[in-house]
């Protein structure tokens, strides 16, 4: 196993050893066969280094600092060395003129070749003019770069579907990736932010494979994104028990029982973070005693409030008391008409029919 | 644009559940003010007495088979039994179900493990297909059936069904499943103050009121 990647890592203190069982450890993860641990070391270590464009738009950098700070030294960090990231500009040097020269550069270079990434969402309201890098719309700048893109990788949740600029009201009229360009493979990795490993396995795949891992319907990697956080919660056998934690400091969430009555979102959610878990393995939302917010999914900064349980309302009712006035209020009228009815058979002298009877 | 899993719970829990409660208790009100302001003549007869004849024991009595029925009628018995008892199970002494209740009541009482309440929820659908069958099998039973029968076992089951396959994630993902079991469980709150579901109102009340009339004359039934 030689190549350029294997020299880098070894001058970063990485074995050869580590950098397989690592490959090893992703290609399970991704449910891949044994050997494609070692396909995958071999080929990622010769790597051709693929060009990588990077754009941001509307996001936090969240999803950048999940990646690069995830743990350190990292090599999730080292697989970026294997592709050659020719324009991020948290990460790059440049700055102003040379930084979108270099993109441009990376684009006619790699026509149809390089892998785009796009972390936060697209503006559409007062044509795009909520976000401009160097004087141009977010919007204007996917469709160029999405043109000459082998695949478009959209990392973290405002990427893959709008995430939080397009919560309710929606001021930017903030739109996912998907929702602009239909004519290019896209894999969503959504997260807010979204789980390094699964970032890189991507990666791995797409080096290794030279295609897209299998996605889900909602454009997600089926491997990471399968299983709900609930399914493959560690709480889990407390929910089956009807163990629920009701505060989040009382003896129930001290015993680690299952936060759903304090509002976990994770029967509805599909992630890794059970699995994969945060900080090299560390903990997770969960483990650390919060609910689950379900920031994988669409929409879930308007799916109600964090902290109410999935099977309770989400918002307060409203019409029970004019509903109760209402129907009390029929059901007197309805009442005083029938008694009516009956005073007046009576006084009439009415009698009772069979057919009455049948009706 | 369309809705997505997420957004039609969202809306199921919130507009569709708001819109399903009102017209629930406005429906149960209506016709409980209806009912029961009916009122009936007096009866001017001497009351006569006879051992075990008065309305509290009726309401008690008609839940027992009369002597040779249950030989008859197996299934519209045990069948019934075991439905109507694996509903309450279901409905009062699930986790999530009794969470919604004190949410919207306060009140509060301890569940029962989700398996146990999964396997009363196989019971019961099995009760309710059984007894379709038989009501479709059997010539009186299908010719005294009208669509009202058809539609309330429909509605009846069709929150079973989906609340289950939601828990065993048949189907579809669970998002969508655990959203149509919620619109379903709203449909059936709808259907249930206008239809005949609404025994589970009316039921005891004129159980009781059967026995009080027969009592005055000094019938036990």
């Amino acid at each position: 196993m030689q190549g350029p990647l294997i020299d880098t890592l070894a001058r970063q203190g990485i074995t050869r050893r580590t950098f397989l069982k690592y490959c090893t450890t992703l290609a399970s993860m991704m449910a891949l066969p044994p050997m494609a641990g070692r396909a995958m070391a071999e080929t990622m270590a010769a790597a051709k280094r693929p060009s990588v464009i990077w754009l941001p738009f509307q996001e936090c950098t969240g999803c950048t600092e999940s990646m690069t700070r995830s743990h350190s030294p990292t090599i999730e960090g080292m697989i970026f060395d294997m592709i050659s990231l020719d324009y991020q500009e948290t990460l790059m040097a440049a700055a102003g003129f040379q930084a979108e020269e270099a993109r441009q550069k990376a684009m006619k270079d790699n026509m149809g070749k390089y892998l785009l990434i796009v972390d936060g969402s697209i503006p559409l309201g007062i044509d795009g003019a909520y976000s401009c890098i160097g004087g141009r719309s977010n919007v204007d700048l996917l469709k160029e770069a999405a043109q000459g893109a082998a695949a478009i990788i959209a990392v973290g949740t405002c990427a893959s579907y709008g995430g939080i600029p397009k919560a309710n009201p929606n001021p930017t009229g903030a739109v996912a990736v998907s929702d602009i360009i239909k004519d290019k493979p896209i894999v969503n990795i959504p997260g807010c932010p979204p789980i390094p490993v699964v970032m890189t396995g991507v990666l791995a795949h797409y080096l290794t494979f030279g295609s897209l891992p299998d996605l889900d319907d909602k454009g997600r990697p089926k491997a990471f994104y399968g299983d709900t956080i609930h399914d493959r919660c560690y709480r889990r056998p407390f929910y089956d028990q009807g163990k629920f934690a009701k505060t989040f400091d009382d003896e129930g969430a001290r015993q680690g029982w299952c936060l759903f009555e304090l509002g976990c979102k994770g029967p509805v959610t599909h992630n890794a973070c059970a699995t994969v878990k945060w900080n090299g393995g560390t903990s997770w939302p969960v483990e650390s005693g919060h609910g689950c917010l379900g920031c994988s999914e669409p929409d879930f900064w308007d799916g109600g409030s964090f902290y109410k349980a999935l099977s309770t309302p989400a918002d307060p009712l409203k019409f029970v008391a004019a509903a109760s006035v209402v129907g009390a209020v029929a059901g007197v009228g309805v009442s005083v008409a029938n008694r009516a009815k009956k005073g007046a058979a009576k006084s009439a002298h009415e009698t009772t029919t069979l057919a009455d009877l049948e009706k | 644009m369309t809705m997505n899993a997420l957004q039609l719970l969202t809306w199921v829990r919130s507009t569709g559940l708001n819109i399903a409660i009102a017209i629930f208790l406005l429906g149960v009100l209506w016709r409980l003010f209806e009912i029961y302001s009916l009122g009936r003549k007096k009866d001017l007869s001497a009351p006569r007495h006879a051992s075990g004849a008065s309305g509290l024991h009726t309401v008690f009595r008609r839940s027992l088979p009369p002597l040779g029925m249950l030989k008859r009628s197996p299934v519209s018995y045990i069948g019934g039994y075991i439905f109507h008892i694996g509903l309450a199970i279901i409905v009062f002494l699930f986790a999530p179900h009794i969470l919604l209740i004190t949410n919207l009541t306060g009140l509060s009482w301890p569940g029962l493990p989700s398996q146990f309440v999964d396997m009363t929820a196989v019971v019961t659908m099995a009760a309710m297909v059984v007894m379709l069958a038989d009501r479709i099998n059997k010539p009186v039973k299908r010719f005294i059936s009208t669509f009202e029968d058809w539609f309330t076992w429909a509605v009846t089951f069709l929150p079973v069904l989906t609340g289950w396959m939601a828990f065993q994630h048949v189907l579809l993902p669970y998002t969508t499943m655990l959203a149509l079991h919620i619109l379903s469980a709203e449909i059936l709150l709808v259907v249930l103050p206008f239809s005949k579901l609404f025994h589970g109102f009316t039921l005891f009340g004129s159980r009781w009121y059967n026995g009080r009339v027969n009592a005055h004359k000094g019938v036990p039934v």
